[in-house]
């Protein structure tokens, strides 16, 4: 094992860790990094989108060599019931810019790019290696890891627990909560294979653009979560995830909702004929604000997934990774800088730049979401996208029935399933927890 | 929906990468005569289906296709039902594309 001492130690290689390590690196810190995967990116899992702004801030001209696979077009958000979707589209051809906003990537691909910007700045990564516990002082203050290797105890002034949304370190330590079953969706995704031209022809596509689908409705039979499909260059990333709570109550199977969401009549032609190379399940953070735990303390700060940032309306994760890795960089740099000890008084520079940034605020705006999400799932989720449908549905169809009383039905149907009460009711409280 | 054949997940992690650590389970169930309902509720939601009813009524766990996710641990390590730990370095799901 290695034998010196370092600055700073990084636990984990992905968005978060390789955003952490690259920063500090960058600035000169001795850091190490340590990932429990073959390569980094091995263990990682994701849908998945990058936004460019977030990546540009570590590596600004990343568009040069980073393993991009599509930018993204166009955006669908279906609402589904059994055999219908209704749904709305942007797509512009202003997305086809000089430097795009949104690419599909592979994640297993580009954390190993993303980690080599780490190690070209001078960061050690060490693979292969899995943390066991926290080393702490007589006092608490984190002051290093024990890995699985012989003799595989290493110090730093402060260590980053970039360790995802599983992150056990942080949990054995004590130094904050296992997540509960309602703060955690459970995500299921396969990875098919399709000629590219296929994929272009199939999504009215040219070149390198891409598209990407958002569902919700009855493919996750009442519960809370959402299906996706995302375009990569030769491949279709699949998937869909409910809150574990959810699952638990219902007992339905994720690889069966899966399977029900590739039948969807809507779904399957985009995908028929593919060849299935992987099948990933993941666990992603859907508390929101009310779920992020104590950020930092004696020698340590958590970032990412294991920290709970993650804007599940917007579907802005590993951006919010890679943002609170790079800032707590930044104000662990600060603190080193002014010759400054890693106490949790110093680090707590680390909160105040998160609470000023778009991290923090954003996931503020939108507190009372995953709650009222929960609670009125089989409203959100069940009975409003099949009344959205049918209505739409009763809209289209023409067979000389007077339009009023079509309107009549509609309304009747929205009536006779939430009331008025239900519905204005509804209507309100989403609005207030959209403030 | 109710005719639907049932999903053979162990058709789809055939698909996946494992470096088997033998003998070394990272995931093991404690001792119980009957299983707890978050331990019956791992029978469903595991994605790997690594969660099984043994002949006398007991739930076995067999991590050797565990995709690593940690719904288990979220559900039944709390109540003790579990004990969870991380693959050593380099073992486990090996994602080629995650």
């Amino acid at each position: 094992m290695i034998e010196e001492r370092f600055d700073a130690i990084v636990v984990g290689a992905g968005m978060a860790g390789n955003a952490a390590a690259l920063t500090m690196a960058k600035r000169g810190m001795k850091v190490l990094q340590i990932e429990r995967g073959e390569y980094p990116g091995s263990k990682n899992v994701q849908g998945a989108i990058l936004y460019a702004d977030m990546l540009e801030k570590l590596v600004p001209d990343f568009r040069e060599d980073a393993p991009l696979e599509r930018h993204l077009v166009e955006q669908r958000f279906w609402m589904m019931d059994g055999k219908s979707h209704t749904g709305l589209h942007h797509r512009s051809e202003d997305f086809n810019e000089e430097k795009p906003n949104r690419y599909t990537i592979i994640r297993a691909q580009f954390d190993k790019w993303l980690s080599s910007k780490a190690q070209e700045a001078g960061a050690i990564v060490l693979c292969e290696t899995t943390v066991k516990e926290l080393v702490q002082d007589a006092y608490g203050k984190v002051i290093g890891v024990i890995t699985d290797r012989d003799g595989g105890q290493v110090h730093a002034d402060v260590v980053v627990l970039a360790e995802g949304v599983n992150g056990l370190l942080g949990t054995k330590a004590a130094l904050r909560e296992r997540p509960t079953p309602e703060n955690v969706a459970l995500a299921v995704k396969e990875m098919h294979f399709l000629p590219r031209e296929t994929i272009e022809t199939r999504f009215n596509l040219k070149g390198d653009e891409g598209v990407v689908i958002e569902a919700a409705g009855t493919i996750s039979a009442g519960m809370t979560g959402m299906g996706f499909i995302y375009t990569n260059k030769e491949s279709i990333s699949i998937g869909i995830g409910c809150l574990v709570s959810d699952f638990q109550k219902t007992g339905e199977t994720p690889y069966g909702l899966l399977e029900r969401f590739k039948k969807h009549p809507s779904v399957a032609p985009l995908i028929e004929g593919s060849e299935v190379k992987e099948y990933a399940g993941h666990l992603i953070p859907e508390g929101g604000y009310k779920a992020i735990p104590q950020l930092y303390g004696d020698g340590w700060v958590v970032v990412g997934d294991a920290a709970q940032l993650n804007n599940a309306m917007h579907r802005e994760g590993s951006n919010l990774a890679m943002t609170s890795g790079r800032i707590a960089g930044e104000a662990i740099f600060q603190v080193k800088s002014r010759k400054d000890p890693m106490t949790k008084e110093n680090l707590a520079l680390y909160k105040k730049m998160l609470d000023d940034s778009f991290v923090i605020k954003d996931l503020k705006k939108y507190k009372d979401m995953p709650a009222l999400l929960h609670i009125q799932s089989q409203n959100f989720f069940l009975t409003y996208p099949q009344l959205v449908n049918k209505a739409l549905q009763n809209f289209v169809r023409v067979d000389g029935t007077p339009k009023i009383e079509k309107e009549k039905t509609t309304i009747k149907s929205f009536v006779s399933a939430r009331s008025w009460g239900g519905l204005f009711g509804d209507a309100f409280r989403l609005a207030r927890a959209w403030r | 929906m109710t005719t639907e054949a049932p999903v053979r997940v162990e058709d789809k992690l055939y698909q996946n990468r494992y470096l088997v650590d033998v003998g070394n389970a990272h995931i093991k169930v404690k001792p119980h005569t009957k299983p707890s309902p978050e331990l019956l509720a791992l029978l469903k939601i595991c994605p790997a289906h690594c969660y099984e009813l043994n002949s006398n009524g007991q739930v076995e766990v067999t991590p050797d296709g565990c995709v690593e996710c940690g719904t288990c641990r979220v559900l039944a390590e709390g109540g003790g039902d579990i004990e969870w730990s991380y693959p050593r370095g380099g073992y486990g799901v090996l994602f080629k594309f995650g």
